[in-house]
This record gives structure tokens, sequence and C-alpha cells, in this order.
């Protein structure tokens, strides 16, 4: 293990390290954690200039309602969900299917393809903007949370490909050849035999692709306008226009706005780890 | 891989043999088509796409005219973007911080006390939370008059600093809110790196008097360069992906000196400044060649691998 354990050290750079760990932290959160206090201060405490200080009295639920009430931050919020959910099993879906046949067959084409969705995950979004958003007005489907979800699982499909690819080709493959023997068809292999197995790997992409899409704030302005399809990024944003300098309003908002994928990390800490560090590990 | 499936052929029917046959060929193709499709749609053609609109002056609605290079001759003679172009370099210099600054912390946290699963998880924590919020926070944090960085900075004599409203800080400004999370994203990156460094290595150079800063730089980093790997890709396509922060703090200002080439080219192809679809394009383009430098070589090096490894 490296550094040396610190229990093997001396007990004062044992006592320093316990000293040295909260300390660091409150620094590394200070603009979260002002945020936070932020949040729960009435509104006559920034009037009257207590902006670090603690709040004159607590109005956590007078600023969190009022956030509810004067705004409409839970169309937001539910739009967000009506964009991530179906995104995470659309990815999910077809990235299960595209890792498996990448991972178990060689055919000619096979790295092309691969690469091709590796390559395409990098792109700027940018390149892909006015071609994308045309298409979505084509389809009649500009301003919709469909038309976000249809480009969302196409662009994510690339990233979750080259995941399930990887992982199936961590499976032993002899699974697969001796159902082959056994005459069982590929769908079936693919069903019954490889898809049980990956339930880690798909946990893993649900709760990334979750965090991703719940978080975009791009293609939610380049796709949709009005409040009734806005996720909640940028119903935030337009919110902070209208707020102007009513800081516990905007801090209890933003605080709102980030804890459906907060709570998914928490939860699913070591899927999302595991995810995230995809290939760390292994050269 | 290559070797014919033998099917046990007493039991097939006749009107399935085809299919029997030729399953192994046709399989992938089946697996692949709806997400090659969608792809292929999505992502793969408006690249190409993207590249014709560039040889038009399109508003995005009426007819598009073919200017050819016109689109292109104005943009370098264009100081808007060379300011992007310079915010850009200067976002993906200072962003390669957050590599080395991910491993100083994961060396940090690497250790076996009590609560470290709860540090370790929030350290992490900036980068579960939206750009936007990491936006508003940092637009709070720098807050003329009463931010508390101002008051910091204050107390410290140095007076009052408008960072967002001043053309000299704001870039620096802005990559400092965005170095937060991409810093917390390289440093769980190298704590499973170094979760994974061989401890048999390790112990045999402290056997041969290696400690500090050259075990690290002789032993432990050669070690961790799939996780530096990793990290160095996310932090150049991070930076050059740099949108989100600047639309959220700034609008690109003051007087565009925010502005960066993805910000730029939102501007002009889909702001209240007008629709100059053809000219966005063109910038996403010269955007998009940069990248293509950098993407290039991570599949490259990933190729490599995949010929090496397996």
């Amino acid at each position: 293990m490296f550094p040396k354990p610190i229990e093997r050290a001396a007990p004062a750079t044992r006592f320093g390290y316990n000293v040295a760990l909260p300390i660091a932290l409150v620094l590394w959160l200070l603009p979260l954690l002002g945020v936070m206090l932020t949040s729960i201060k009435p509104a006559g405490d920034l009037i009257a200039g207590n902006y670090f200080g603690l709040p004159s009295s607590i109005a956590l639920v007078e600023n969190y309602s009022a956030v509810f009430e004067n705004s409409p931050i839970g169309q937001y919020i539910l739009n967000s969900f009506k964009v991530t959910i179906p995104t995470v099993v659309g990815t999910i879906a077809l990235s299960c299917l595209t890792g498996f046949a990448l991972a178990v067959y060689g055919f000619r084409l096979n790295l092309l393809v691969f690469f091709m969705f590796v390559a395409g995950n990098f792109v700027p979004f940018q390149i892909l903007m006015v071609p994308v958003r045309d298409l979505t007005l084509q389809l009649g489907m500009y301003d919709t949370t469909l038309g976000l979800v249809l480009f969302h699982i196409a662009f994510q499909t690339g990233f979750c490909t080259l995941f399930m690819r990887n992982f199936i080709k961590a499976l032993p493959m002899e699974l697969i050849e001796s159902a082959r023997v056994e005459g069982v068809s590929e769908f079936k292999i693919f069903w019954h035999i490889v898809l049980p197995l990956m339930r880690p790997a798909i946990a893993a992409l649900a709760v990334l692709i979750f965090t991703f899409i719940w978080n975009d704030y791009f293609w939610a302005t380049v796709l949709v306008q009005g409040s009734h399809a806005l996720p909640v990024t940028a119903g935030l944003y337009s919110l902070n226009g209208q707020w102007v300098a009513a800081w516990h309003l905007i801090s209890a908002g933003s605080i709102v706005a980030a804890l459906p994928p907060v709570i998914m990390f928490f939860l699913m800490q070591r899927h999302f780890i595991a995810g995230l560090t995809l290939g760390a590990t292994k050269g | 891989m290559a070797t014919p499936v033998v099917m046990p052929d007493h039991m097939a029917p006749a009107r399935n043999s085809w299919w029997k046959a030729n399953q192994r060929k046709l399989a992938p193709w089946l697996f692949l088509a709806p997400g090659v499709f969608m792809f292929l749609v999505y992502v793969i053609f408006p690249i190409f796409e993207s590249m014709w609109i560039s040889f038009y002056d399109w508003d995005g609605i009426g007819d598009a005219t073919w200017i050819g290079w016109d689109n292109y001759v104005e943009l370098f003679d264009d100081d808007a973007f060379y300011t992007s172009l310079k915010n850009n370099v200067i976002w993906l210099v200072l962003y390669m911080l957050a590599v080395p600054a991910g491993l100083f912390i994961a060396i940090f946290l690497n250790q076996n006390v009590v609560g470290i699963r709860l540090y370790k998880s929030l350290f992490f924590f900036p980068f579960v939370i939206s750009q936007v919020v990491v936006g508003l926070i940092f637009a709070w944090f720098y807050a003329p008059n009463f931010g508390l960085l101002t008051k910091i900075l204050a107390g410290l004599g140095l007076g009052d600093i408008a960072i967002l409203a001043d053309e000299r800080f704001v870039t620096y400004g802005i990559i400092a809110a965005g170095l937060w999370p991409q810093i917390a994203y390289c440093m769980i990156l190298y704590l499973t790196g170094l979760n994974n460094v061989s401890p048999d290595q390790i112990e045999a150079a402290r056997l041969d008097g290696a400690k500090g800063f050259r075990m690290l730089w002789h032993v432990i980093i050669p070690q961790l360069r799939p996780a530096t790997f990793i990290a160095l890709v996310v932090t150049i396509i991070g930076a050059l992906r740099s949108f989100d922060l600047i639309a959220i703090m700034t609008d690109g200002g003051p007087y565009g000196s925010s502005r960066v080439l993805s910000f730029y080219m939102y501007e002009q192809a889909l702001s209240e400044y007008g629709f100059r679809m053809g000219y966005g394009a063109a910038i996403a383009v010269i955007l998009f060649l940069i990248m293509m430098v950098f993407i290039s070589g991570f599949i490259w090096k990933m190729i490599a691998d995949e010929r090496g490894g397996r």
C-alpha cells in the first residue's frame, strides 16, 4: 500500500493526519457549505449583510417551500425524470446488444464499428448541434422531452458500448462456446447466458447515465424552450435570471436540483465508481 | 472463433437450415442494427452535415446560399474567434492541473482510518453535482461586495476584486470552478489505481531503501499508467467541451472575454444575436479538428493496446 499506512507512523503523525482530514474536507467543500448555509437563511439576513455568519433563524422550510411555490421547479424536476429514465433504459438496451455483438463475434468490421462508437463519444457537441436540432425540428420533436431522449440515447450508446464490450470480453468465453455446441441459438445465448451475467455492468451504467443526463445543460437549451419540457438544469438557470440576488432562493433551488443524482450516488456508490473507473486498473 | 458450428442436423427442420447455417454471420449485425442506426443518425452523419453547412450562409429557416470558404475567411479575420481560441488554450493547459492535483488528494486519502470511506465520497461530491449548480455556487463564491472569496481577498488586503466582471481574471475564475469537479474525477481514478498497485513491488522497493517522492516517481506512478491515461483523456475532453460553466457564470462576458470556441459557436448559431448556422458550423468544424488531433491519439493508443493484449 502506498503511502505507508498511517497506523504504522508515529503517534504525532497519526494525530496530525486525523486533524488534517476534516480541515481539508471543509476547505474542499467550502463553496458548497456556504450555499447550504445560505439556503436556510431568512431573506432578512442577506439584506442585513449577514452573508457568512450563522443564520439568525432557520428558514429551511420557508425557503424550500417558497422555491416550490413561486417557481415551476416541481415541473422541471418531473421533466428531468421524463428525460433521464427513458434515456437510461434505452441506452442500456441498445448497448447490451452492441456490446455483445462486438465482444463475441470476430467479424471483419468489428474493430471499425467499435472505434466508431469510441471516437463518436469524444466529439464536441457543437459539431452535432445544428444538424441534430434541425432533425429534431423535422421529426416534430423540438421542445419535447422525447426529442431530448432520442438524442441522449444515441449519444450515450457510444460510451456504453465501449463499457459493455469490455465487460463481456472479460467473461469466460467457454460458456458461449459450449452453449453453441449444444445448438443453442445466438439470441438465446445472449438472453439466457450472457445477459444475466451483465447485471453489475448494467447497474454501473444505469447510475452513471442517470447522473450524466440529469446534469446535462447544453442539449436541454438547444432542443427545448418551454417550461413544459425544460429539465431542471436549464430551468434553474432561467430562475436564476428571475431571482436576481435572491441568493437564499437560488441556493435552495440549486440544492433541490442537485439532490437526485447525489442520492443516487450515495445509494449506488460502489456501482458508480466501478463504472467511472473502468479501465483505470488494467493496461 | 471462425470454425463453423456443428448443428444437430437430424433435428433441424428444412426451412430453418439456411438461418441455422448463417446465423453466426448475421447475428452480430442484427444485434448491432438498432445501436448503429441511432449512432449514425444522431452522431456520425451530423458531423459531415455540419461540415457541409459550414459552406453555406443559412439562418436555419429560409434558403441556404452556398458561399464556399467565405465563413472560414471571415473566421480567420474575427477577433472574437482568436479570443475564444486563446481561452481554449488556457483552459486546456490549466485543466491539466486536475491530474496531479487528483493524484495528490488520492495519495492523501489512501489510508485505512475510521470513516475514510465517507471522506472519499465527500471529496468526490463535486463531480456528482451538475455544472449548472457548480457554476451558481462559484458565482456566489466570487460575488463582488459579499462573496466569500472577495471577503477573503479583502481580508488579505488585496482590495475588492470582482473576478467575473474583470477581463483579466474571468477565464481563470471559471477554470477554477471547472477544476473543482475535474480534480474529484481524477482523484477517484487514482484511488482505484492505488488500490491495485502491487504490494510486492512496494515492499521490494522499500527493502531497497526507496521511500517518499522517489518511491512515488519510480515505483508507483509507472504502475498508475492506465489511470493516468484515462485521467488525461477525460481532462482534455472536459477542457475542450467547456460550455456550461461559461454560459452560467458569465454568458461569455465581460465583452466576450471569457468565450471559448464551443460557447462562441452556440452564440453565433442560436442566441439572440442571430441565427448564423453556417458561421457557427464553421467554428464547430475548427473545434472538431482540434479535438480530432487528441481523439486520434487516444484511439491510436487504444488500438495498440487491443493488438498487444488478448
